[in-house]
């Protein structure tokens, strides 16, 4: 599930490069193409979570199997508290299960906002499963260099669906269309969460951003950092894994 | 001359009566709000006290200034080192870690699935340590509508009304859905024992108690607790001792820059508790200002009718020669006396009705059926030494201050026209 967070904010691109003497993009190709980038068939993930706490920091690892956008299924490796601790999502329902009460819990509602494991992620970040370009109209504000790459900003606003954040900000890769920084605000324009992206690597020929900083602009302390360990793509995952009963196992 | 004056009131009841009545019913009234006033401000302490705030409260400096969010993570560490050292340092107090919490109560199926869920506001207290005061303190026994109190690790009681919402009985499994003190999300199982009511709206409706040591395990806070409430021995707040303790704990030498650095505060520094402290204090001064000035503008009129129904008598004793300063001083005697008749029968009375109130209460649950407040919902009034010299002051400077002002006409009488007056 935590892979899937990547994947959810759009932090997976695809190496895409646009030809030479192109006319540059409208905002909403520059969408599309980001959206496209943002997601791919399936992949198995270990990634690694550190939450840098007002008090301390701490280290979460997780592997998570995902299937398009609306199947995910995670299990929390480490620390021993939070070992053996699962997620699923099917669509737009989430379960968790914990093995110390062997209760599979449906988390909806209000606790959807709640932070996942103590995060800066809310619930509801991880259950955005809907490109972009639908839920938002864009356009091009202005352009700025980023992690030494030349990008775009693109300023989002709500097409007035039931979304979490009614505006964004995103700084689009010119070239490998990877999204490489984003600011989400409220409708009353407070900055509520901010990502920003510290590498960007090539696996399996795709450019993934394997290294972020989700920070809960409400929240103190020095945000969670997101690292993708080992990812591979295009894996064959069963279907079992996608269902409630493997909570349980 | 007291036994003459006495003889008159009691013998003409049309001068005594009235006067006599306004005062014992202003005394009555006075002496029964008083206690009333002061039962509310006890329970509103005690409840204050023993339920959320403890005569003083130690906490992290950043957990006080976040401390209407519940903030676990800003909560105290090292919590046995520390409460140690406030044993030994304020030996004459008691001490009880507490944890305060947020989080959903899930009911499972037969199948282990959700079957209802709802919200749970918690309190972890020391339930098991047998010396422990707290069960005493919440007042648990007296609240147990069902069931038992827990007794092992795992227990938990319910309010009544959650329980009935939830459709759990003593004995059923739950599971708590919370935060721990590092963010994630917590979940443990617990039977519960019983259900309890408290008769205060806000803990009726969703208060889940558990022992403090099972919240420590559930929420991951070993060795830590968000609060520590300290208590005097005997129960009873009192500001300046508390001030000390405060002023005592928060000179220890500490890191000014530590934002967890442990600091402590007074019930009366409670959000909302000064305030209604004050305001409860200056609203019996206030009855009894405005029985007084009620009372004395009833009397005072009172006084001008009685003094023109006697003219004639007062006319006749200054015409036999009787100085006008007797006349008016016998007439301020007599008010004394009808001042504190009235006042012996208006305190009695208003006593009896405080003492009815003290044991029985108001039960005014019903109107307070959509507040959050913590507040009692059965009032009672209390009985203090002040209660029964209270109605002393409205009823006697009432009466004076009525004849007085009413009596001044004694000295404008001309000594020349008595006789006429009194021809006529």
């Amino acid at each position: 599930m935590m892979n899937a967070i990547l994947f959810r904010c759009g932090l997976i691109g695809i190496l895409f490069l646009g030809g030479p003497g192109q006319t540059a993009p409208t905002a909403q190709e520059i969408l599309e193409r980001a959206d496209r980038n943002a997601v791919a068939g399936s992949r198995i993930a270990v990634s690694e979570m550190i939450i840098h706490g007002r008090r301390d920091s701490r280290s979460i690892s997780a592997k998570s199997w995902v299937q398009g956008e609306d199947k995910s299924f995670t299990e929390y490796l480490a620390p021993a508290r939070e070992k053996g601790i699962k997620m699923l999502k099917l669509g737009d329902q989430l379960w968790t299960y914990s093995p110390d009460t062997d209760r599979t819990i449906s988390i909806s509602g209000h606790m959807l906002r709640q932070s996942v494991m103590g995060s800066d992620l809310s619930y509801e970040d991880m259950m955005e499963d809907h490109s972009l370009v639908d839920l938002y109209h864009a356009e091009v504000a202005g352009e700025e260099i980023v992690l030494d790459r030349p990008c775009w900003i693109l300023s989002l606003t709500s097409k007035g669906g039931d979304v979490a954040y009614a505006s964004r900000k995103i700084w689009v890769d010119k070239e490998r269309y990877v999204l490489l920084k984003e600011e989400r605000y409220a409708k009353s324009g407070k900055l509520l969460k901010r990502l920003e992206v510290k590498s960007v690597v090539r696996i399996q020929n795709r450019w993934i951003q394997n290294s972020l900083v989700f920070k809960d602009a409400l929240k103190t302390g020095q945000g969670t950092e997101f690292k993708i360990q080992t990812i591979e793509f295009d894996a064959t995952i069963p279907d079992y894994i996608f269902s409630k009963a493997s909570l349980r196992k | 001359m007291i036994r003459f004056l006495l003889k008159g009131i009691l013998r003409d009841r049309s001068r005594s009566l009235f006067p006599f009545l306004i005062v014992a019913a202003g005394v009555f009234l006075t002496v029964a709000f008083f206690c009333y006033i002061k039962g509310a401000e006890t329970d509103f302490v005690r409840y204050g006290a023993n339920l959320s705030y403890g005569h003083v409260k130690v906490m992290t400096w950043a957990y006080q200034k976040e401390a209407d969010q519940v903030p676990n993570d800003l909560a105290l560490t090292g919590l046995s080192g520390l409460v140690a050292e406030l044993r030994r340092t304020y030996p004459d107090m008691e001490w009880a870690p507490r944890i305060t919490f947020g989080g959903l109560l899930d009911v499972p199926d037969e199948k282990g699935e959700t079957k209802f869920q709802g919200p749970a506001a918690g309190l972890g207290v020391d339930l098991l340590t047998p010396s422990s005061r707290e069960p005493e303190r919440l007042e648990l026994r007296k609240a147990l509508v069902r069931g038992r109190l827990p007794a092992a690790h795992g227990e938990i009681l319910l309010s009544d009304e959650m329980a009935l919402k939830l459709k759990v009985l003593p004995g059923e499994k739950t599971t708590l859905i919370g935060t721990t003190m590092a963010g994630s999300m917590a979940m443990k199982n617990f039977t519960v024992t019983g259900t309890v009511r408290f008769g205060i709206q806000a803990m009726d409706r969703t208060a889940l108690i558990a022992d403090l040591a099972d919240v420590q395990a559930a929420l991951d806070m070993d060795d830590a607790a968000a609060q520590i409430l300290g208590f005097f021995a005997d129960g009873i707040y009192r500001q300046d001792p508390a001030d000390a303790a405060v002023r005592r704990f928060n000179a220890r030498t500490q890191d000014p820059n530590d934002d967890f650095r442990p600091v402590m505060q007074t019930l009366k520094e409670e959000a909302g508790m000064g305030y209604m402290l004050n305001a409860m204090t200056s609203m019996a001064a206030i009855i009894v200002f405005v029985y007084l000035l009620a009372m004395a503008l009833v009397l005072w009129n009172a006084g001008l009718i009685g003094t023109l129904r006697r003219h004639g008598e007062f006319g006749l004793r200054l015409a036999i020669g009787e100085d006008k300063g007797h006349v008016y001083r016998t007439m301020i005697y007599e008010s004394l006396m009808i001042g504190v008749l009235g006042s012996i029968v208006g305190t009695v009375l208003g006593l009896a009705l405080s003492y009815f109130l003290q044991a029985k209460g108001i039960d005014f649950s019903g109107m307070l059926k959509n507040i959050t407040l913590m507040m009692p919902t059965v009032l009672r009034a209390r009985v203090t030494p002040m209660s029964y010299v209270i109605g002393f002051v409205p009823g006697i400077l009432a009466t004076l201050i009525g004849s007085a002002i009413a009596g001044r006409r004694i000295y404008r009488r001309q000594t020349a026209q008595l006789f006429k007056e009194l021809e006529t």
